[in-house]
């Protein structure tokens, strides 16, 4: 297995050895020569303008698998303290599209305690079937349990897509039952698309720190999985129709877990929500320091906003971790984001690209953030927040 | 204790003109996270007397993250290292670390009790899917987003967190795996005798494909479930309104343009 240069090809233009992000191609005699610490990352392959790289593997055999058998699309439910959480929904809405294109149904899975009462309000979100596995240990979350029931159920039931919140919960049991079924799972997916030839579901994550973007498939085997953040995709509207309810009782036996829950500590401070956020109002290195985050939290009151910021802010102290936003920290898709003294690193774009109107305060008119604002100001923020804090008061006055 | 060396770029920027990555300072590190578990394992050992080993799966040059956590003060080092591992997904991956953990466990005689710490995942592919999935082919339960762990003779008890503002403790029996975080501790410096031990005395083992055993349709790109249909540079949108003028002017202009949004 090995990425193999076309020498007749190369023009030694290097850009290839510009994207390995593991420094394994150099050049030799003004030709591309791949190092042997490749990770077969891939990388490189797109970025060559002379399609001078290609990736050689020889393949093995493996147990062919008959994936026509498999049919329908699953959202795995999340639930806190009773309540399904919002990445649940946005799936179905995602679910019903995916599972529309390749006409099949949309079931969603709910593993809990004492939903029989919510069924009937949950049944408009647009899923065709709940399958609802009942039992009182199921109030909280248990790796081992999740992965036991829904191993279960997907050998019986088959179906070819499943969908998991990307929280700390479905990272925790998703890649667990992917392993038992020896099933493809992608991260993070940022989108998703169907391949209706092949019935490949087409997943695009960031990948390499958000740098690039990569499309994950699983051609040969079922069920194909992924996880996703809450505020990627919508939320769906409701609908009235008819659903199928499968509710099953469990029965767990005491070997089904090892661990045990001893206690579930909530912190005091207040619940921060950004994800669900209407507005939000984000600072980045270019407020210059913990006092000067002092006017993006005012400009965020003023507005009833929430307040984020990006990474560095975060590892300088300014900010509370729970507030960062990008890829190593919250997704949001709030109605406005105002981002202040954010250069625009993808990493910090891949968690707030949904916004729906995007402004930009950056006294560098060349910061790639305005390549995803609506509205862009050039400017130092500490000027001109206090004017918009001003003008803000004003127009919440004239309410 | 499962370490990963991955590309040490702090920034990854695009060029605005070209499209193609503007990488600064690369140069291969031990994954950020991967530090808090090695911090912890020296923590446990000294503690409670036990033997530190890690591993790592990765190209030859893998060899100098070893080195560094042997120089923390870890007692072995084991690479994985052949062609035939490259291009492996998560699946492969921790099917690969597994076959090793269990012929090392064997070597030492530890089959009944031993604890895997691992990061909560890599900052190159930033999945965290490895730790679960190993968990799971060792036949062990797993913790994951570990903040803080408390070790006696069977068993172990941790904190995990699960949401921003809640965290939950579990007991669980030995053998275990746990996936810590970040804020689990501050890992330490390598001492200059760490260091000179390490390069001179300590000896890093490499196992290729049939040290392991390993069936060629697991491992590797043969061994993935998934592969990458394509890479791209994500998209830009164009042409955002710029609004200029004084302050006053400028704040005037854009509370028209979100009014007429209906963003207000
Ligand atoms: C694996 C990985 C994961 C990451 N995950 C994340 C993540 O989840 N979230 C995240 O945010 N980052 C993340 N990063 C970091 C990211 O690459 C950037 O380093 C970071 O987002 C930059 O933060 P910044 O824009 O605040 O700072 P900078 O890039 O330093 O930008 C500061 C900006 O402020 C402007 N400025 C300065 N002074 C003023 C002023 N007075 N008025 C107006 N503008 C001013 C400057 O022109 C500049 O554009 C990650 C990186 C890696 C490698
Ligand atoms: N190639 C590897 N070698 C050793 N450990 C690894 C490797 N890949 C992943 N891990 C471990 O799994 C954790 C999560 O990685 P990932 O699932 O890739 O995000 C890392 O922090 C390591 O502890």
């Amino acid at each position: 297995m090995s990425i193999i240069i076309d020498e007749e090809l190369c023009t030694g233009c290097a850009n290839c050895i510009e994207s390995c992000m593991y420094d394994a191609i150099e050049l030799d005699n003004n030709i591309a020569k791949v190092l042997p610490n490749c990770t077969l990352c891939r990388a490189c392959i797109e970025t060559c303008p002379e399609e001078a790289i290609s990736i050689e593997h020889e393949e093995v055999k493996t147990q062919e698998i008959d994936i026509s058998q498999f049919k329908g699309v699953w959202v795995v439910a999340e639930h806190y303290k009773k309540k399904i959480q919002n990445v649940s929904f946005q799936l179905l809405s995602k679910g019903r599209e995916l599972a529309d294109l390749l006409q099949v149904k949309l079931s969603f899975v709910l593993l809990g305690k004492d939903f029989d009462d919510e069924l009937e309000e949950l049944s408009l979100n647009g899923m065709d079937e709940i399958i609802y596995i009942k039992s009182p240990i199921l109030k909280d979350y248990y790796s081992d349990l999740y992965t036991k029931v829904i191993t279960e159920l997907v050998i019986e039931n088959k179906p070819e897509i499943i969908l998991i919140g990307a929280t700390p919960t479905g990272r925790d049991f998703a890649p667990r039952v992917a392993k038992r079924l020896n099933a493809g799972l992608t991260a993070d997916c940022t989108g998703l698309e169907i391949n209706l030839e092949t019935r490949n579901l087409l997943q695009t994550r960031p990948t390499y720190g958000g740098s690039i973007m990569a499309t994950i498939r699983t051609p040969s085997n079922r069920p194909q999985m992924a996880t996703v953040r809450a505020g990627i995709f919508n939320m769906p509207e409701k609908v009235k129709k008819n659903v199928n309810i499968r509710k099953i009782e469990y029965q767990f036996e005491e070997k089904d877990s090892v661990s045990k829950i001893v206690k579930i500590i909530s912190k005091t401070k207040s619940n921060v929500n950004i994800e669900d956020a209407k507005f939000i109002v984000a600072g980045g290195r270019g407020v210059g320091s913990r006092e000067g985050f002092r006017i993006i939290e005012e400009l965020a009151d003023v507005l009833d906003a929430e307040l984020g910021g990006s990474r560095i802010t975060v590892e300088l102290n300014w900010l509370d971790p729970d507030r960062q936003i990008g890829q190593t920290g919250k997704t949001v898709s709030p109605k406005l984001y105002i981002a202040c003294g954010i250069s625009g690193a993808i990493q910090h774009i891949v968690g707030m690209q949904n916004s729906e109107i995007v402004v930009a305060i950056n006294k560098d008119p060349n910061a790639p953030i305005f390549n995803w604002a609506h509205y862009g100001i050039v400017g130092d923020l500490h000027e001109i927040i206090p004017v918009l804090i001003q003008e803000f008061k004003k127009l919440k006055s004239e309410e | 204790m499962c370490i990963k060396q991955v590309p040490g770029v702090s920034e990854v920027k695009i060029d605005p003109k070209t499209n193609t990555l503007v990488r600064e300072g690369v140069k291969s590190i031990i994954n950020p996270n991967d530090r808090n578990a090695l911090e912890l394992a020296l923590t446990l050992k000294e503690e409670h007397k036990v033997e530190v080993i890690a591993l790592s799966m990765g190209p030859p040059q893998a060899e100098e993250a070893l080195r560094e956590a042997l120089a923390m003060g870890i007692d072995r080092a084991f690479l994985l290292s052949d062609r035939a591992f490259a291009g492996a997904d998560t699946l492969a991956t921790s099917h690969t670390l597994a076959l090793a953990i269990k012929k090392i466990l064997k070597e030492f005689n530890s089959e009944e009790k031993y604890l895997i710490i691992c990061g909560a995942q890599a900052v190159d592919g930033d999945t965290g899917q490895v730790p679960p999935e190993l968990a799971e082919e060792l036949g062990i339960p797993q913790i994951t987003y570990v903040q803080n762990i408390e070790l006696s003779e069977d068993k172990i008890v941790v904190e995990r967190k699960f949401r921003a503002t809640e965290i939950v403790v579990i007991e669980t029996k030995l053998p275990a795996l746990i996936s810590v975080l970040i804020d689990i501790n501050k890992p330490r410096f390598p001492s200059m005798v760490g260091i000179m031990k390490a390069y001179e005395k300590a000896n890093v083992v490499y196992f290729d494909s049939n040290a392991l055993n390993a069936d060629k349709s697991k491992i590797g790109l043969n061994g993935s479930m998934t592969e990458v249909e394509k890479i791209f540079f994500p998209e830009r949108k164009v042409n955002p309104i710029m609004i200029e003028g004084s302050a006053e002017e400028i704040v005037q202009k854009l509370c028209q343009y979100l009014k007429n949004d209906k963003v207000f």
